[in-house]
């Protein structure tokens, strides 16, 4: 019986060390990937809230840490930030226009594939695959010839126009995903009351599509957002410059302002994580097909 | 009234033909070209032209014959391996694994997939910068902090070829594994519990609940991802070309970052399409399995 009761003990014992040690391991990792995680987004901290440009003094720690670089940014304080607000209305512009498009172009190509169902229709989603799977940066040198050609050339749609052309293939798929989930008695009724298809889709179609829309809407804006290649080729005077194409100017010269380049890059940062973790779970449903693209 | 008869109507009619067979009556086919022109427009002019243009520009031996004699390029080749190869495969095991971690229910575990999610929220231009910073001269964060640690002086990691590449390679997989362990975590969540509970029932321990159950529900969508993501690495130009725009002087080029400057650092448009169409025998095979694995699978990833 005591017998019994010791093995009982010892048992419980092993089992609360190896609990303790799978914790323990557990915390070590979770700090592990925390430092992973934060390291680079530290180093932007820590260089633009730093008050002098001389960067690489090799402090770990903000010296004396300051908003000073942000002060300077906000109130477009430095030559090469002297159209700051200009340019980020810009980027806004870009990225409403992208979306825009991209939810309106994908939403009539899904309706019509997914609700009309013409003969052929197959076609269009091949397509919008191929389109979706090969990477952007492929066309990204022909892109720059024949910009020019359209008379898009250092023009803000022609990068709006880049955008659609690779936002609109993911909003086809996820359109089209969502779609099946509404059932065609309701387009059919809709039908026998005499409404024409374009009743259909702005009526029934598109507030029930309400929340793919969200999903790809995030999706569109962020991808604007968030590349520069096409910025970077498409874009060249300052006051026609987005945001990221400015911050690469600072590349350009030999002594440049670090902090300020680095208060630039975060004040640009923060709608993009806002929209992460506003509309995270939205964009996890249209996750299946791929979120952001590269 | 009337409603319940169009109501019934409709049902009848459903009943007799396939939804998906119904004939489109002129008007209607009216309509779907209108819907369908914008989309065909964007293609036409933003797909195809290019497509066609850079085909034309590019597709030329001699460009071909320039290519293979510069020693760079055959190093950029070597390079856009070795970052496809092993930045995609060490991001999809990592991702997968770390899916697992996170399918974790303790609290504090749901708040560093927060932080944890912050790499794929900010733009690339913004973290490769930072990445950039990180590692050029001695007086960097990571040097600085190795200084700290162990009192010496760290490596210059841009001035040798094999640490360049590596930091390269280490921050495309900082920016995306969060993506990735998302796609995994939102499969892993899809798997029904009855599966798991059935599993326990026949007493299976928990490597074999991974094994036999984890595993091969989640193999398509891994071979999927994995795909996906070969591709889309293929095609990156944001890391190389921010991280370590090159450094050691063109010896971390990728595919795609030779291309970039060849065409506008140096000038040479024709050569620098000719370099990213090299790359389509690696990347035309990736899309065709691709395109046949998503389909048997009907776009669910």
């Amino acid at each position: 019986m005591s017998l019994a009761l010791t093995a009982g003990w010892s048992n419980r014992r092993r089992y609360r060390v190896r609990h303790a040690l799978m914790q323990s391991a557990a915390i070590l990792f979770a700090l592990v990937l925390l430092i992973w995680s934060l390291l680079p987004i530290y180093n932007m901290l820590l260089m633009a809230l730093d008050k002098h440009d001389d960067i690489f003094s090799g402090a770990i720690w903000p010296p004396e840490p300051t908003l000073y670089s942000f002060q300077i940014v906000v109130t477009e304080g430095f030559w090469y930030l002297q159209y700051f607000w200009k340019q980020y209305a810009n980027s806004i512009y870009v990225g409403a226009a992208t979306t825009f498009f991209t939810l309106l172009i994908g939403s009539l190509t899904s309706y019509t594939v997914g609700r009309l169902r013409p003969p052929k229709a197959w076609l269009i989603t091949n397509t919008a695959m191929l389109t979706y799977v090969i990477p952007a940066s492929f066309l990204a040198i022909p892109f720059y010839r024949i910009m020019s050609t359209y008379g898009l050339g250092n023009s803000l749609w022609g990068v709006v126009a880049a955008y659609v052309t690779f936002g609109t293939p993911y909003a086809i798929f996820i359109f089209q995903q969502y779609g099946k989930s509404i059932p065609m008695e309701l387009d059919e009724s809709a039908r026998i009351d005499g409404a024409s298809p374009l009743q259909i889709y702005l009526r029934i179609y598109l507030p029930l599509m309400a929340p793919a829309l969200v999903a790809v809407g995030t999706y569109a804006l962020l991808l604007a957002w968030n590349d520069f290649l096409f910025q970077f080729l498409l874009l060249s005077s300052e006051k026609n410059m987005t945001v990221p194409v400015a911050l690469a100017q600072f590349f350009n010269s030999d002594e440049a302002p670090w902090n300020y380049m680095m208060a630039t890059a975060i004040v640009y940062s923060i709608p993009p994580v806002l929209f992460y973790y506003l509309f995270r779970n939205k964009m996890a449903s249209g996750l299946t097909m791929g979120g952001v693209k590269g | 009234m009337s409603d319940t008869v169009a109501l019934r109507l409709t049902q009848i009619g459903h009943a007799r033909r396939p939804p998906w067979r119904f004939r489109l009556n002129g008007s209607d086919s009216n309509w779907a070209i209108a819907f369908v022109v914008p989309y065909a427009a964007v293609f036409v002019a933003f797909i195809i032209y290019p497509v066609a243009f850079g085909l034309w520009t590019g597709a030329r031996l001699s460009l071909f014959r320039t290519l293979f004699a510069d020693p760079l390029y055959l190093n950029t080749v070597v390079n856009t391996l070795l970052f496809v190869g092993i930045g995609v495969n060490v991001m999809m095991v990592l991702a997968f694994l770390l899916s697992g971690f996170f399918m974790s229910r303790n609290p504090w575990v749901k708040t560093l997939l927060v932080i944890y999610l912050l790499p794929w929220a900010l733009p690339g231009l913004v973290v490769f910068t930072s990445f950039h910073l990180m590692l050029v001269t001695q007086w960097g964060l990571l040097d600085s902090l190795w200084r700290a640690i162990t009192g010496l002086d760290g490596p210059l990691f841009l001035v040798s070829q094999a640490l360049a590449v590596t930091s390269t390679i280490v921050a495309y997989i900082w920016k995306w594994l969060p993506f990735w362990t998302l796609i995994f975590l939102a499969a892993r969540m899809a798997i029904p519990q009855e599966i798991y509970e059935a599993a326990d029932v026949d007493g299976a321990t928990s490597t074999q609940r991974a094994l036999y159950v984890t595993m091969p529900l989640l193999s398509n969508v891994y071979l999927i991802s994995t795909l996906l993501c070969a591709v889309w690495t293929i095609g990156d130009y944001a890391t190389v070309y921010l991280v370590s725009s090159g450094a050691p002087a063109r010896w971390s080029d990728v595919l795609a970052t030779y291309s970039f400057k060849s065409a506008l650092d140096f000038g040479y448009p024709d050569l620098g399409f000719a370099a990213m169409m090299s790359a389509l025998p690696l990347l035309i095979p990736l899309v065709i399995l691709l395109m046949r694995r998503v389909h048997v699978r009907d776009l669910q990833l």
